[in-house]
């Protein structure tokens, strides 16, 4: 592969690696975050690099950037930037690049900017540390900036301070400091991956319009083959610290050489606009009745009247049917979480009622509600943070139990039981969390989950922190469970394609109300409320049938677009 | 913004009853009473000694002598010292100005000492100055401060001869850089346990910010090393230490306590340790309130520093 790009003509390339070769410190799983990678970013393109997590991707962008940590050095190869060999120059002459030649934006726009300067402050810092223009001209410049980017009052914003803004106003913030210099190459690290489904829609947008206005090459990281799809001119793709596959996009995306990106592509969650096969369960009785269920936030004094009140949950009706799954889809701050909380009451709701198996438990004490606990479980979002690092797996898998009454002998035969069904060697029961990948880790909580028998369970974006291919997997093992224990499921996401795998029905909640509710065939092909096409169209990579859903098509039509995206 | 200074006041009005009470009760619990040093003098009768307790109310139920004390006290009359007759307000006064030269300017020199071996060794993290400033801080935590004060005697004063081994000023002087000059040795004192636990949380604090995501964005805009510590580093690494300030106020004023009457320097402390030995009560209460009021009014200022340098506590 390197040697076929070695007759590339400079004047076209922006950026040129070759062989590179990021050495780990002694004492990690490999020796290599990187090995032997070369590539080339041609000027006005975009290049995005693709991979699971642990692929070195990142590393890639830190050591074109030269912000490798200490510890890890680049070992051989080459980074030609417009004919220099970065990797050889002094840590002055590359600072002086930096922010002037090659820009990067980060991941998370929350923490990527210093809560203590005003916007513009941030934005003028650039020019000032390159020493371009003047004080005056810096402003008018950081003013013209915030128009680019396309955030509103741009003189107020100037002033404003981050935490006032949202997520994507501050990554347009970020993308604003990034082009304050006109810089040849934009280096994004998952610029999107933080962010809501339809802002991402929208920066996604800003970084193609910007690119092609300014026809600046952009090196575009990112593990979603759908915002590849959207996005990239050409596309390496990574695993392990090695280079598996390049090409142009089309080619690596319709027809992958490569084992791995076959696996990848495959793995990625697509809206099946299809409705699930369910079990046929005899009995068809409702498990979990929600009517009006209302939640209020306070926060500040009554006393002094400064009390804010945010209404996270408001009015929320729904029945859920026996060995059935409701999604529930929102965007951040929809108040999918807190519906999530109330159901299984790690906090009081405010109002309306929750019948389960016909018996209202919103109303009900800790005390009163304890018996009926292990019915109801819950799968939690991070497999690190949720699982206590100083206990076994089967410490962590049989204490719920044995407090609830459970000989121990009886708990820990039944975990042994549950970890080789969810997949897991019985050899795990000894062992500590940390000894376990993120995936592994999310089968021990669901086995934890399972351990009470329980009547419904609550996944709360139970795959989010996971690799496609992981989450494929995880998605496919809660299907068979379901399948064989005919437990009920509240399946709550961000995420419309994983939401498509595994639901029976699903909700659209936003700012706190259900605004739509039905199979997934009918909120993916045939959106009634206006909110849920935008959510829709805004999936990255699956435009082409969003548009179809759009116009409304016949039956006929939905089974070709089922078959295309088989194929 | 004023509905939450308010909201600190009020709480800090309450804090203060509390800890007026709680001193008051303990104050009067202790054995012998304010009376009881003059059962030894020969010269005084029983009958004197009830006279003098109807005299000056100490025969009245406590819960009475406590708010006629505290009635007096939100009037201005913190009472009459026992053992000269002097308002105790007066006697404070006398010798505020000492105890705050003294409180100053050890904090200020705790603070800036502090942050500066704390910034440069989280920049320079297990370097030999690192490793230096871990140990410096440990010894200086773990010898007590009169340890301190009395070799400092000996080496400055008596074999150097450099410095004053007490008071404020030479009687009959008094010229600035005479007290100054009394200065040195009594702050730099007071200050060393105020700068290891200061540079060890500033250290923890800057590593803290160093690791922060703002500061790769500071990189990756080309900034130098320099402009990234002072803009972006220490300005966010300092916040959660002027909570700290407030919080240590206290601890410098009963540190002030032991150097104080080291250094024979005429503060507070000293004052404090003298009215236990007379059974002052008037005085002993007056000073507890008085440096209870301070303490507050430390976190207060704290407070409202914070919520002035973030824009997220003053903007919301």
């Amino acid at each position: 592969m390197a040697s076929a790009s070695q007759a590339v003509a400079s004047e076209d390339v922006a950026l040129s690696v070759r062989d590179l070769t990021v050495s780990l410190p002694a004492g990690m799983e490999r020796a290599h975050a990187v090995e032997n990678v070369s590539f080339d970013l041609k000027r006005g393109q975009i290049l995005c690099i693709i991979g699971e997590s642990g692929s070195g991707k990142s590393v890639t962008a830190n050591a074109i950037m030269g912000l490798l940590p200490k510890a890890i050095r680049v070992t051989s190869g080459s980074i030609d930037l417009n004919g220099t060999n970065i990797v050889a120059i002094s840590p002055d002459k590359l600072r002086n690049l930096r922010g002037r030649v090659v820009s990067m934006i980060f991941q998370d726009p929350l923490s990527a900017l210093n809560p203590l300067m005003t916007v513009g402050a941030q934005i003028e810092e650039v020019m000032a540390a390159h020493d371009v223009g003047t004080a005056k001209s810096r402003r008018s410049r950081a003013i013209d900036l915030l128009v680019e980017v396309g955030l509103p009052d741009p003189q107020l914003m100037y002033h404003q301070y981050p935490f006032r803004l949202s997520g994507g106003q501050r990554q347009r913030v970020m993308i604003a400091m990034a082009l304050a210099l006109e810089p040849a190459i934009l280096i994004a690290d998952e610029p999107t991956t933080a962010l809501d489904v339809t802002t991402q829609a929208q920066i996604l947008k800003l970084i193609r319009d910007i690119q092609r206005r300014k026809g600046m090459s952009v090196m575009f990281i990112t593990h979603d083959f759908g915002v590849v799809a959207e996005i990239a001119d050409s596309v390496v793709v990574m695993e392990k610290g090695h280079c598996v596959e390049q090409g142009s996009a089309e080619q690596v995306l319709k027809s992958p050489s490569h084992l791995y990106t076959r696996r990848l592509i495959a793995a990625v969650p697509h809206l099946t606009g299809k409705d699930r096969n369910p079990l046929e369960a005899a009995d068809r009785a409702s498990i979990l009745k929600v009517e009006c269920l209302v939640k209020t936030y306070r926060s500040g004094s009554a006393l002094f009247r400064t009390q804010r009140i945010v209404t996270a949950v408001n009015g929320v009706s729904f029945d859920l049917t026996q060995g059935r799954t409701l999604g529930v889809v929102g965007e951040s701050g929809s108040g999918k979480s807190s519906l999530g909380r109330l159901l299984i009451k790690l906090m009081e709701s405010d109002g309306g009622s929750i019948l389960f198996e016909g018996r209202d438990v919103a109303g009900l004490t800790e005390a009163e509600f304890r018996p009926l606990r292990p019915k109801i479980q819950m799968i939690f979002q991070d497999p690190f943070a949720s699982l206590n690092p100083r206990s076994t797996v089967g410490q962590i898998l049989t204490v719920g139990p044995v407090a609830h009454g459970v000989p121990h002998r009886e708990a820990g035969e039944r975990a042994r039981e549950l970890l080789s069904h969810v997949g897991l060697d019985s050899g795990a029961f000894e062992r500590y969390p940390h000894e376990f990948s993120g995936g592994q880790r999310q089968r021990v909580g669901i086995a934890r989950a399972l351990m009470f028998k329980p009547k419904l369970l609550i996944a709360d974006e139970a795959v989010s922190a996971l690799d496609v291919s992981i989450q494929a997997q995880i998605l496919k093992l809660l299907d068979q469970i379901q399948r064989e224990t005919g437990v009920s499921m509240i399946f709550i996401t961000h995420d419309l394609r994983v939401a498509s795998q595994i639901c029976d029905e699903i909700a659209v909640m936003h700012r706190g109300q259900i605004i739509e509710r039905g199979p997934p065939s009918q909120i993916f092909l045939d959106p009634k409320s206006a909110y849920t096409r935008e959510l829709v169209a805004a999936i990255p990579g699956e435009q082409p049938r969003g548009a179809r859903a759009l116009a409304g098509v016949n039956e006929h039509r939905r089974d070709t677009a089922k078959n295309e995206e088989r194929s | 913004m004023p509905g939450f200074l308010l909201n600190r006041f009020s709480q800090s009005i309450v804090l203060l009853v509390i800890v007026s009470i709680i001193g008051f009760t303990v104050l009067n619990f202790m054995p012998g009473g304010p009376l009881a040093q003059f059962g030894l003098d020969p010269g005084m009768t029983q009958k004197d000694i009830e006279r003098l307790a109807e005299q000056l109310g100490l025969n009245r139920p406590l819960w009475i002598q406590y708010f006629d004390w505290a009635w007096r006290l939100v009037q201005g009359d913190w009472g009459h010292s026992f053992r000269d007759g002097t308002p105790v307000l007066a006697v404070i006064g006398r010798h505020l100005f000492a105890t705050l030269l003294l409180m100053g300017t050890s904090t200020a020199l705790a603070i800036a000492i502090g942050s500066w071996i704390g910034i440069r060794g989280a920049t320079h993290r297990y370097s030999l100055f690192d490793y230096c400033a871990t140990i410096g801080a440990m010894v200086a935590l773990s010898v007590p401060t009169f340890w301190f004060g009395l070799v400092g005697i000996y080496i400055f004063t008596l074999k150097l001869g450099w410095v004053p081994a007490g008071n404020m000023y030479t009687i009959g002087d008094g010229s600035v850089p005479d007290y100054l000059h009394h200065l040195i040795l009594p702050s730099l004192v007071l200050s060393l346990v105020h700068v290891a636990v200061w540079s060890r949380y500033m250290r923890t604090a800057t590593l803290d910010a160093l690791s922060q995501d703002f500061v790769k964005t500071a990189r990756a805009k080309g900034l130098s090393e320099r402009r990234i510590l002072l803009k972006h580093v220490v300005g966010n690494a300092l916040l959660p230490m002027i909570t700290l300030a407030g919080v240590q106020l206290p601890s410098i004023l009963t540190g002030a306590l032991v150097t104080e009457t080291i250094f024979t320097w005429p503060g507070m402390g000293r004052l404090f340790l003298d009215s236990l030995g007379y059974s002052d009560y008037p005085m002993v209460m007056g000073l507890l309130i008085f440096s209870a009021i301070l303490v507050v009014l430390g976190n207060l200022v704290a407070d409202i520093l914070v919520a002035l340098v973030d824009p997220r506590i003053r903007l919301s």
